[in-house]
């Protein structure tokens, strides 16, 4: 889908800063923050699906919430649909949400227990439109066939569901309102493996036919590769390396993309054996306190002096492919090139 | 719960199709199957009916002094006997269990009201927060006694003046009772609310666009039904109660006006002699307490779908 002319940007992103303050002493003083998302920025175009993948606490979910508006941002500006909604007044961003909605990692808690499902399925129906009753439970049945679930299930409760059935219920009320962009936070992280299957296989199809836009935020590299168009790359609140799947995955530029690559399970125990990883040493560092520079620049097998002085821009190296990596930048373009076999290898 | 995902004969497809039921009767369905529940309403609809449609059958007026009959145990003619001046017992239980019921209803419903209020804005709404939970710790660290008694002194008699002497004192102690009891309520409520405006669907919710009082009304009330249920039950004993104690200290109603408290506090003089008498009204207060409990239980338990149906 992506490479249809010139698509239209449906999701702009623009240095979007999260930054959650930290509060101590007898008064409260905000004495820091918590930098959950820091200067992102990236561009969604109609039809695709974006993939953003990182490590546990990185802010992919803070992302995918804070473009939807559930966080106020601390700085950037968002456009959906050439809309500005990042600093949109609550009446403006009601009458937005219809187009951009999301599903939630936990099935079991984006469900409200004391709701049926035809409840927890019309209530952006209510919310948004005048419908009669009738038509809502028309709606209400035609998306729970979209999503394969029994219409006899209308007057149950998300606890008599399976985790799978809990998630179709979860994509059937973001799809109530015809949305054109859906961020999926991990939709599929707390399910087994053949529900994830399912999961998938559902959203594609859904893709297909109503041409939805998602973001698709998960850890799951092998299933980010099945759904994505491109993929972004995020460590530590920023990004790391932004490009077209196919290009990202063969031939990953930024360390961190490589170290992350090269930690995908092979499933030919042959293979398995005889890998060759980048084992990335150390935590990650506190997003209350990121390091100089480069962000990965404590754990970069590769780490330059300029690493640690100086924060990389996010830029252009290749058609499409975006690094925020000093090795590529053309003032140290010398040593890139042998640093980066040394990696790559 | 999944096996009903396969394949299904055709005869229930037309099934498929019925429109969703009205949950109320889920509800009504499991509170059937609470034995303790169904008792307890049993014996609160008895005691409405005692109280309420009683005096109508047994017209004895309950301010009549029958001297002969003074301090007689039960009898036909007073099959509860009859007080030391001869009134009939069982026609000022049943007026007392008039003033007694309203007041315990009267009271827990403004308290439940106030209390429930109080914590969803406390725990919704950040900035109220602090001011609405301190303004709850004063109300627990007031002395409650002297706070009546400056109120009782200061309201009854423009009260009394616009309502009648009854209905003013019937206000002034539902207000004072409820004003004097929300706090608990509030702070369960609040707790609750903290933690549920966390959870995934609440989010959800407000990324589909939902304001904030449907929010409370849609996601967070029915979730926080059951310590409201606990408080309401519990409530009830506490104003009949608390309402029997301020007619013992001169504070309630007038001291002919019977209520349940009243009577049992005026028949403790007469404990070792009549002993039946401190009973009746005892067993009457601590049966309704205890059947609205009950019923509370099995209200709780139905309102929660994920008990339903176990």
């Amino acid at each position: 889908m992506r490479d249809t002319g010139t698509p239209k940007k449906l999701v702009e992103v623009k240095n979007l800063k999260m930054h959650f303050p930290i509060r101590s002493g007898l008064l409260r003083r905000v004495t820091g923050a918590v930098k959950a998302v820091d200067d992102v920025s990236f561009d969604i175009f109609e039809g695709e699906t974006l993939g953003l993948v990182g490590e546990s606490g990185c802010g992919k979910s803070t992302c995918g919430r804070a473009v939807l508006r559930l966080y106020e941002p601390t700085s950037g500006s968002i456009i959906i649909d050439g809309e500005e909604i990042a600093h949109a007044p609550f009446d403006k961003l009601r009458r937005l949400r219809p187009k951009m909605q999301m599903v939630f990692q936990d099935p079991q808690a984006s469900l409200n227990p004391r709701m049926t499902v035809a409840g927890i399925i019309g209530e952006p129906l209510m919310e948004h439109g005048k419908m009669s009753a009738k038509d809502r439970l028309d709606r209400i049945y035609e998306l729970m066939d979209a999503v394969g679930l029994n219409r006899d299930f209308a007057n149950r409760y998300p606890h008599e569901f399976s985790g799978g059935q809990r998630q179709r219920i979860g994509i059937a009320r973001a799809l109530a309102l015809n949305p054109k962009f859906i961020v999926c936070d991990e939709p599929i992280a707390a399910l087994d493996v053949s529900i994830q299957a399912q999961v998938v296989n559902l959203l594609e199809e859904l893709q297909d036919r109503l041409g939805l836009t998602y973001l698709f935020i998960s850890h799951d590299l092998s299933m980010v590769r099945h759904i994505a168009d491109r993929v972004v790359v995020m460590y530590l609140g920023k990004v790391a390396e932004i490009g077209p799947r196919d290009g990202l995955y063969d031939d990953p530029l930024h360390p961190y993309t490589k170290a992350l690559l090269s930690a995908v399970p092979e499933p030919d125990p042959v293979a398995h054996d005889s890998a060759n990883r980048t084992i990335l040493q150390g935590d990650v560092p506190s997003p209350a306190n990121p390091p100089k520079g480069c962000n990965f620049s404590t754990r970069c097998p590769v780490a330059m002096d300029i690493c640690r002085r100086l924060d990389p821009e996010v830029a252009e190296v290749k058609p499409g492919r975006f690094v925020a990596c000093h090795l590529y930048n053309e003032t140290t373009s010398q040593t890139a090139g042998n640093a980066a076999q040394t990696v790559g290898a | 719960m999944t096996d009903t995902t396969g394949p299904k004969p055709k005869a229930m497809e037309f099934e498929a199709y019925r429109a969703p039921r009205n949950q109320w009767w889920d509800v009504w369905d499991q509170f059937k199957t609470h034995k303790g529940a169904l008792f307890g309403l049993g014996f609160f609809i008895f005691a409405l009916l005692f109280v309420f449609i009683g005096p109508q059958i047994w017209r004895i007026d309950p301010q009549f002094i029958d001297i002969r009959a003074r301090n007689s145990g039960p009898s036909l003619a007073h099959p509860m006997g009859a007080d030391q001046l001869g009134r009939d017992t069982m026609a000022r239980m049943m007026a007392g269990g008039q003033t007694s019921i309203a007041v315990g209803l009267t009271a827990m419903a403004l308290a439940l009201f106030l209390g429930s209020l109080i914590g969803v804005l406390a725990g919704y709404f950040k900035k109220l927060d602090g001011l609405l939970m301190r303004t709850t710790d004063l109300f627990l660290a007031m002395p409650l006694l002297p706070l009546l008694l400056v109120t009782i002194m200061l309201f009854r008699d423009p009260l009394r003046a616009s309502f009648g002497p009854e209905g003013g004192i019937f206000i002034l102690i539902v207000v004072m009772i409820g004003v004097t009891s929300w706090m608990q309520t509030a702070r369960v409520v609040r707790a609750e609310v903290l933690a549920l405006k966390e959870r995934e669907f609440v989010l959800a919710a407000r990324s589909i666009g939902t304001p904030s009082h449907r929010m409370i009304t849609r996601h967070l009330l029915p979730n926080v039904m059951s310590p409201i249920m606990v408080s309401a039950t519990l409530g009830i004993a506490n104003a009949i109660i608390t309402e029997s104690a301020l007619s013992f200290l001169g504070l309630g109603f007038p001291s002919d006006f019977p209520t349940w408290g009243r009577l049992l506090f005026d028949a403790t003089d007469w404990l070792t002699q009549h002993p039946e008498r401190v009973i009746w009204p005892g067993m009457a207060i601590s049966l309704t307490v205890l059947s609205v409990n009950y019923i509370g239980d099995g209200l709780r338990d139905a309102l929660d779908p994920r008990i339903r149906g176990r």
